[in-house]
């Protein structure tokens, strides 16, 4: 299961929907807001995406995580819109028969799709200044 | 053939418009269209050659063949997470 969305990420619903009866593992990661990258100071983000595509390939994440390891079952949420510092903007709940491939899968879930799901975010400063963050060493989604 | 080309993030705050009109030659290809859209967008020009160019929800490569009904988009690099 996939889904973005402009509504806070209830992540205790998203892992209790990744469990399984044959499942002893469920892993769960979320991203939130930072208020600090580097020297910069956050006030809150923006997140865009570019919808149709973006759900392609989480489709695509999810099917490939599937035939990597034993997944019961997958849930993936970002969201889009406005976020302040601590709030979640994205959720990863992977469920397995053992810990070792659920950590495993939930880490490529995550890793994937932040390289390759056409979704971005523009850093808000407090002074009102904005700037979009397009610095992934590959460009857009090889 | 007029292939309208989707734009995002700092890609449509650079150049003020959502999506980019390209008027091309049947049997253009990608390639064709990042250089159209080099002229058109000189604005962007730098962000656009670290961008990806979509076709119908897929990055294509350069030489891939345009159909009118492409769904086209520029994909800057992304920073989703």
């Amino acid at each position: 299961m996939f889904r973005l969305t402009r509504d806070a990420i209830d992540y205790h619903a998203l892992t209790e929907s990744a469990r399984a009866p044959h499942c002893g593992a469920v892993v769960l990661f979320l991203g939130t807001v930072r208020d600090l990258t580097g020297e910069h100071v956050t006030a809150f983000l923006e997140y865009e995406a570019y919808a149709p595509m973006a759900e392609k390939k989480l489709a695509e994440i999810e099917a490939e995580a599937r035939r990597r390891w034993p997944v019961g079952e997958i849930a993936i949420v970002h969201r889009l819109g406005r976020l302040e510092v601590g709030e979640v903007s994205v959720a990863v709940a992977v469920s397995c028969p053992h810990r070792a491939a659920a950590f495993d899968a939930c880490r490529y879930v995550i890793d994937t799709l932040k390289e390759l799901v056409p979704i971005w975010k523009k850093e808000n400063a407090p002074d009102g200044t904005g700037e979009w963050v397009h610095q992934s060493a590959k460009p857009g989604a090889p | 053939m007029l292939i309208r080309v989707k734009l995002f993030a700092a890609m449509r705050d650079l150049t003020g418009d959502e999506v980019a009109k390209v008027e091309l030659p049947d049997g253009a290809t990608v390639g064709d269209l990042r250089r159209e859209l080099g002229k058109q967008l000189p604005l962007a020009r730098s962000l656009l050659l670290r961008s990806a160019i979509a076709v119908n929800h897929d990055v294509a490569e350069a030489d891939r063949v345009l159909a009118p009904t492409d769904e086209c988009a520029v994909i800057p690099p992304v920073s989703g997470g």
